[in-house]
């Protein structure tokens, strides 16, 4: 009948308007900011490097490989590698970035740089509430700023975090068995032949 | 009995007396255009006012029905909005495009604004409360509500703008198709009260038999004239869904896409005014202009009712903008052509009959028969070539 | 009173006179079109002070409602939407003035011998009854005759502006 989808709509539009004062499912608005609404783990926003330990220097993962430097489409990171060298999270002496700038004000947050990195030492923060008026490098952010700890990184993205530790402990487990081995063997080789003869040194964490 | 007390008299009539009392300081001759200007200044207080008001509780209104809040940060609830909206239209620069006819680009919203302050004039507030009883009260009040539409031509024509010009004539073609629903349709109240004075129609509606009111809107013409009439005046003041020349999303602003700052205000005044004298009217036509609904509830202000019907009717009016999509140009004209001309033509037959087969069942049933005949009818043959059902989509699915 | 003339009428006459000279002289059409207007608004003030409030009222409903903006939609759709560049005055205008003069003669005389012998006798008071009642029962033939007129109007405009979907499909 013509009209009846009119009063239909009305009907609707009035059960909006009365159950937006008694139920919350209609009237869905967060008043920000003084409310928030918690994130979801999968949030992401700018990348931060992560360190294991307290020492933001010392347990920092990144070893100033630039791959993420080249990988990031927009060109944001800006790496400068050091030249002496600090050993890493198996022991190995490894060179490590003296400057490490990302612009958030170009950073696109697509994660590449995330995914490329092999050291896991660069992962995607949640804060975005960054504006600043420094207009010339309140968003240009340096090494200390991105270092957070291993702790933020297991608040923020709990699952990953927990992945992301299992899969070292694995790596830095399989290092040392190998060192063991090699250890042993080069101990029964030494003891085996008197002569001594140079036993070939395997190369840790190959 | 409680409802012709005098305290309740008097309370009814307060303003009179108010301005009874203020004419008194004047000397005799100067009496009548000291009570004038008082009326005039009621008015120009008043009915702005409840602009304001409107502007707020729209906003609300609205957000309400579309699961979040209106403003609510000027202001407790938001309610001195409309306060932070006159300082920014009247503190914004006022740019008139260069190449702009300069002169009927600034007359455009003054027309508008004397316009519809006008038609205020002939409009029943309460008992002994109008500051223009014209013997031809709503012949005034149309012939006013035709000057509208010149100024809307007015300002699309003057801004040199494709977008404000296609916005205007789209208007104009809209109210000048919806002026002869509106015309046919108040005309019936006038054939049953017999007279075009605004004052008398209310004063023939002001019966009551039993408790209930001789409204006209409870008769089955005054049913479907208060219908049409509120379909008409909706579309007479460019209001969704009807607000298609000044889509937002469709012609930018349609003919005042080129007006800022206060020019802009006026705009938005002329409109909402316009909005609250045409439903001011459709309630002195049909719902009985300052009447009470029960003969028990008499005692409450005749003008506490007429400004609480208007608020039922501005309420009604932000339900249906909550509601109803945008109608097309095209479905607009067909509506007003072949669906509302011949409603308000059968009404018209329907009232003289009503007037002619005198007291009784048979004129109601003769009526609401015709009436919802027609209604079904005219509503299939409109609709045979309209196949709403379920969307279907060809490729997402 | 000036010249025994009121105050308001005198106003009212220059304003009409005015907007209807400006109508003819002025170079812009819509201008033109919108000072017409003018000289409608105030030919119903005239009416309206001679207390024929339909009159008046039915003058601003027709003239300002309605004729009005057909004149203005006729000059959009056809040439008015530039800037006119040529003056619009034509080379014979002593003709022209002399027709006027001579039309302005003959209302004029028509005017003046139709007023009553003596001024200042009461005015009819018709009222919108009267004219109801004098239409439905002395001149229902002028009104037939108009309804009719207009019902041409409207079908002729609907069918000057359908669409041409039958002619031309001969292929």
């Amino acid at each position: 009948m013509l009209g009846e989808g009119i009063l239909k709509g009305l009907g609707e539009t009035a059960k909006n308007f009365a159950g937006s004062f008694v139920s919350k499912e209609r009237l869905t608005t967060v008043q920000y900011p003084e409310e928030r609404v918690a994130p979801i783990e999968n949030t992401r926003d700018f990348p931060f490097l992560v360190y294991d330990g307290d020492d933001k220097l010392a347990g920092l993962r990144c070893v100033a490989c630039q791959i993420c430097e080249k990988e990031c489409p927009p060109k944001c990171i800006y790496i400068v590698k050091s030249t002496d060298k600090k050993p890493d999270f198996v022991g190995k002496p490894q060179i490590y970035p003296a400057r490490f700038d990302i612009d958030i004000s170009v950073c696109m947050s697509c994660q590449i740089c995330v995914e490329v990195c092999p050291f896991e030492a660069i992962k995607m923060d949640t804060e975005f509430e960054l504006s600043t008026t420094d207009r010339f490098g309140g968003l240009l952010f340096d090494r200390d700023h991105l270092a957070k700890s291993n702790e933020h990184y297991h608040r923020i993205h709990p699952t990953e975090a927990a992945e992301v530790d299992a899969r070292l402990a694995e790596e830095k487990a399989k290092v040392e068995a190998k060192a063991k081995a090699a250890a042993e063997a080069a101990a029964a080789k030494a003891a085996a032949t008197p002569v001594a003869k140079p036993a070939p040194v395997k190369e840790s964490g190959a | 009995m409680s409802q012709s007390s005098p305290f309740w008299t008097n309370f009814d009539q307060v303003f009179v007396l108010l301005r009874h009392w203020i004419e008194s300081f004047f000397p005799l001759w100067l009496q009548p255009a000291v009570g004038t200007v008082l009326g005039v200044v009621a008015i120009v207080a008043a009915f702005p006012g409840i602009f304001a008001l409107t502007t707020v509780l729209e906003r609300k209104g609205l957000g309400r029905m579309q699961n979040r809040l209106g403003p609510n940060r000027v202001g407790p609830l938001g309610i001195l909005q409309p306060v932070a909206d006159g300082i920014k239209s009247l503190t914004k620069e006022d740019i008139v495009p260069l190449t702009a006819d300069a002169a009927v680009h600034f007359l455009a919203p003054v027309v508008l604004v004397i316009a519809v302050f006008l038609g205020f004039a002939v409009l029943p507030i309460g008992r002994n409360m109008v500051l223009a009883n014209l013997d031809a009260g709503l012949l005034f009040f149309f012939a006013i509500g035709a000057s509208t539409e010149l100024s809307v031509f007015m300002a699309g024509w003057s801004s040199r703008n494709k977008y404000s010009l296609l916005g205007a004539m789209r208007a104009v073609a809209q109210m000048i198709s919806y002026e002869v629903p509106l015309l046919l349709s108040s005309v019936v109240a006038v054939m049953i009260a017999g007279s075009l004075s605004t004052v008398k129609i209310v004063e023939a509606q002001s019966g009551f038999t039993g408790i209930f009111p001789h409204w006209y809107v409870f008769t089955p013409w005054g049913f479907a004239g208060f219908a049409l009439f509120v379909v008409a005046a909706l579309a007479e003041t460019n209001r969704s869904p009807f607000d298609l020349p000044e889509g937002e999303s469709e012609l930018v602003a349609g003919y005042f896409t080129e007006y800022s700052g206060f020019k802009f205000a006026l705009f938005f005044l002329g409109e909402y005014l316009g909005m609250f004298s045409i439903a001011g009217f459709a309630i002195t036509l049909f719902l009985g202009g300052w009447g009470a609904p029960l003969s028990i509830l008499g005692f409450v202000p005749s003008w506490a009712w007429f400004f609480a019907k208007l608020f039922c009717a501005i309420a009604f009016f932000i339900w249906l903008r909550g509601t109803l999509p945008r109608l097309r140009q095209d479905q607009l004209m067909n509506f007003a052509w072949k669906f509302m001309l011949p409603m308000s033509l059968l009404n018209l037959l329907v009232a003289g009959a009503w007037r002619f087969l005198g007291e009784g069942w048979s004129r109601w049933v003769f009526g609401s028969a015709v009436l919802l005949l027609a209604y079904g009818l005219l509503g299939r043959v409109l609709m045979r070539h309209q196949h709403l059902g379920a969307r279907s989509y060809r490729y997402a699915d | 009173m000036i010249f025994g003339l009121s105050v308001v009428f005198v106003l009212t006459s220059i304003l009409t006179v005015a907007g209807a000279l400006a109508a003819a002289l002025l170079k812009n059409l819509v201008h033109c079109a919108l000072s017409l207007t003018v000289t409608f608004a105030g030919l119903a003030l005239l009416y309206l002070q001679l207390d024929a409030q339909f009159a008046g009222f039915s003058q601003i409903l027709v003239y300002i409602g309605a004729v009005a903006i057909l004149v203005v939609f006729a000059i959009l759709l056809t040439r008015g939407s530039g800037i006119p560049e040529y003056r619009s005055y034509s080379s014979s205008w002593l003709a022209g003035v002399a027709i006027a003069a001579g039309v302005f003669a003959l209302l004029a005389w028509a005017v003046v011998t139709s007023l009553p012998a003596s001024p200042a006798s009461a005015a009819p008071q018709v009222s919108v009854q009267q004219i109801g009642q004098a239409l439905m029962s002395g001149y229902v033939l002028p009104l037939e005759i108009v309804a009719v007129l207009l019902t041409v109007a409207l079908i002729g405009a609907v069918i000057v502006a359908m669409p041409e979907a039958s002619k031309g499909d001969a292929k």
